[in-house]
């Protein structure tokens, strides 16, 4: 996802927020991955905001996009002026809001964000993993999320909720374990890559690995692969926009000048904008975590994992309620793609609601600001909260 | 609402499973859902409609009726809807087979086009009619199709379903007051309002 969010006035908001960590297979059992390797120890940085009642039946997990990080909401410092990626959403008197939910965020793992990943210290050589570390899927990282919610003492989330990479945990999650979903609100996603955004991937991933810097993984001493990264960040937020979103921003515009250099400056606003993303975002991410996370991406692949190639098959095992968004102007997860999930869902009879959304801004829409996601979001969760409090059944 | 929600609300069993085609913000589904307890599923092609209704708590789709209906198992729901929506369905038959395949009835309501004022004005006048029921002029009407209840009874025996109840209204489009019409419903109502279907037990 982007960073547009930067600059927009959220709102109320649930003020001091603190990062802690979660840490299980410190000894004995670690994580058994879908790969059929284990992982030990798995650290998992969490935030949480609200409360969670006595019932413990008001939690909401929120499942971040591929580059995100459990800083959903709230600011660490009183005097931090970076607010969390999803406040317009989360907080108090919001469409997620704290003074009812209990909400809970944590990084992925794979991650670079205070969860384990590839920058994290290998116990079997005293040395970051680099790519000794193992490919981990969507299910493993739901899996953590799952020990993490035992740890938390919640036998069954009100909902879980998250777009794009975050979407897929959704669906991950409400396909894994049924019975600890309530309702599942996946957004701007899709069950599967197309072949289009697994190839948007490879560039970003052989962007990287072209870096002579990257040194097969292993530049955690030798100084890291930067302009490799900011050149996947430039493609990958590429996909993010819209045609019509880069028209209405950039145009053909001339950043600070007046006429052509002719020469290879960043002559275009577009071209100075995509830079100065690119340089950013390798100043708090981690170029090997970036691999692995668009790999996951690109193999998950819920009708085969959970359906032996149907998608319907895959949603029979799903009890939970859902409210599936997607946006116009999304060309990386284009509506066609929600619309077949939701298609197998009623298939299934599951209680399912959906909504195209019409917004210019491509795939990003569902991290700005938009009253009818508001609304719809707000709206949903208010019915979930009657009805998994009452525990009401699901099906149509 | 509307008085011919309001009769199919009558007609409508407690605790039943409904499925509204063009549910609009779901001002029915709400109704029956609050008063008589039902599950409802509602399916409505605009956006701003259709994301009202969802964010009033209502399980909606948003999409084309014609292909979302597709998708449901058979007789899954008890009751399938189709208010005011009949006279601008392309291919009735194989809509209200649909609707009779994924429900184990269905409520259909259209404006009778053969009502009294209509006649009048075709004959007096020598124009298409323009009513309260079909406010608009032949070059901007949505409506593809016109429809006597006569003409509609015909259609349900020359397909072979059944009717299981019937009713004439004489009410006009946003109407909430209006009532029943039994002597001469051709002529007198402006509206059918038919239950199609296995018969009731």
């Amino acid at each position: 996802m982007s960073e547009l969010t930067d600059i927009i006035d959220t709102g109320p908001s649930v003020g001091q927020v603190k990062k802690r960590t979660f840490t299980f297979g410190k000894t004995g059992e670690g994580l058994m991955l879908d790969s059929g390797r284990t992982l030990a120890p798995v650290s998992l940085a969490y935030e949480t905001c609200g409360t969670l009642n006595e019932a413990k039946n008001n939690a909401i997990l929120i499942c971040h996009a591929l580059t995100g990080d459990s800083h959903v909401a709230g600011v660490y410092e009183e005097d931090d002026p970076k607010l969390g990626w999803w406040d317009i959403m989360v907080g108090p008197g919001k469409p997620i809001d704290t003074d009812k939910y209990f909400v809970i965020c944590s990084n992925v793992i794979g991650g670079c964000m205070g969860s384990t990943g590839p920058l994290s210290r290998n116990p079997a050589k005293d040395h970051p993993y680099g790519t000794d570390f193992p490919v981990v899927t969507i299910g493993d990282m739901v899996s953590c999320q799952r020990r993490l919610i035992d740890y938390l003492g919640i036998d069954k989330l009100q909902a879980v909720i998250g777009g794009s990479v975050g979407g897929m945990q959704v669906l991950e999650w409400s396909v894994r374990y049924p019975d600890r979903v309530c309702a599942a609100m996946p957004l701007a996603t899709t069950t599967k890559h197309s072949a289009q955004a697994i190839a948007f991937n490879e560039v970003a991933r052989q962007a990287i690995m072209a870096d002579p810097k990257w040194s097969k993984g292993d530049y955690y001493e030798t100084g890291r692969p930067e302009h490799g990264l900011a050149v996947a960040r430039m493609v990958g937020h590429i996909t993010y926009l819209s045609d019509e979103s880069m028209r209405h921003k950039f145009d053909r515009k001339l950043q600070d000048r007046g006429e052509f250099s002719f020469d290879f400056e960043a002559d275009f606003q577009v071209e100075s904008y995509l830079r100065y993303q690119g340089n950013k975002f390798v100043d708090r991410f981690d170029a090997n975590s970036f691999l692995y996370l668009t790999k996951a991406a690109d193999y998950f692949n819920l009708e085969n994992q959970y359906g032996d190639g149907s998608l319907v098959a895959a949603f029979s095992r799903a009890k939970c309620r859902y409210l599936v968004l997607s946006f116009t102007s999304d060309w990386l997860y284009p509506t066609y793609q929600s619309k077949a999930m939701v298609k197998a869902m009623k298939k299934n009879g599951l209680d399912v609601s959906f909504c195209e959304i019409e917004a210019p801004w491509g795939h990003d829409a569902f991290l700005l600001p938009n009253e009818r996601l508001s609304a719809l979001i707000g709206g949903f969760l208010d019915r979930v909260h009657t009805e998994c409090v009452c525990g009401e059944c699901h099906a149509i | 609402m509307r008085f011919d929600l309001q009769v199919i609300a009558s007609w409508i069993e407690p605790e039943a499973k409904v499925l509204d085609l063009g549910c609009r913000t779901g001002t029915l589904l709400t109704y029956l859902t609050q008063e008589k307890s039902i599950k409802g599923t509602g399916i409505e092609i605009d956006e701003v409609a259709a994301g009202e209704a969802i964010s009033k708590g209502l399980s909606v789709i948003h999409g084309d009726i014609y292909e979302e209906i597709e998708d449901y198992p058979d007789n899954v729901f008890d009751y399938v809807i189709l208010s005011q929506t009949l006279q601008q369905v392309y291919d009735p038959e194989k809509l209200i087979r649909e609707m009779l395949r994924v429900g184990k009835r269905c409520i259909v309501t259209f404006p009778n086009f053969t009502h009294l004022k209509n006649r009048f004005q075709m004959f007096f006048t020598g124009r298409a009619p323009v009513s309260k029921e079909l406010p608009y002029e032949w070059f901007n009407t949505p409506n593809i199709r016109v429809i006597p209840i006569i003409d509609f009874r015909r259609f349900c025996a020359g397909l072979n379903i059944p009717i299981v109840r019937e009713v004439g209204l004489l009410t006009h489009h946003h109407d909430t007051k209006g009532r029943v019409i039994r002597f001469l419903p051709n002529l007198l109502a402006t509206f059918g309002v038919f239950m199609l279907g296995q018969a009731e037990e």
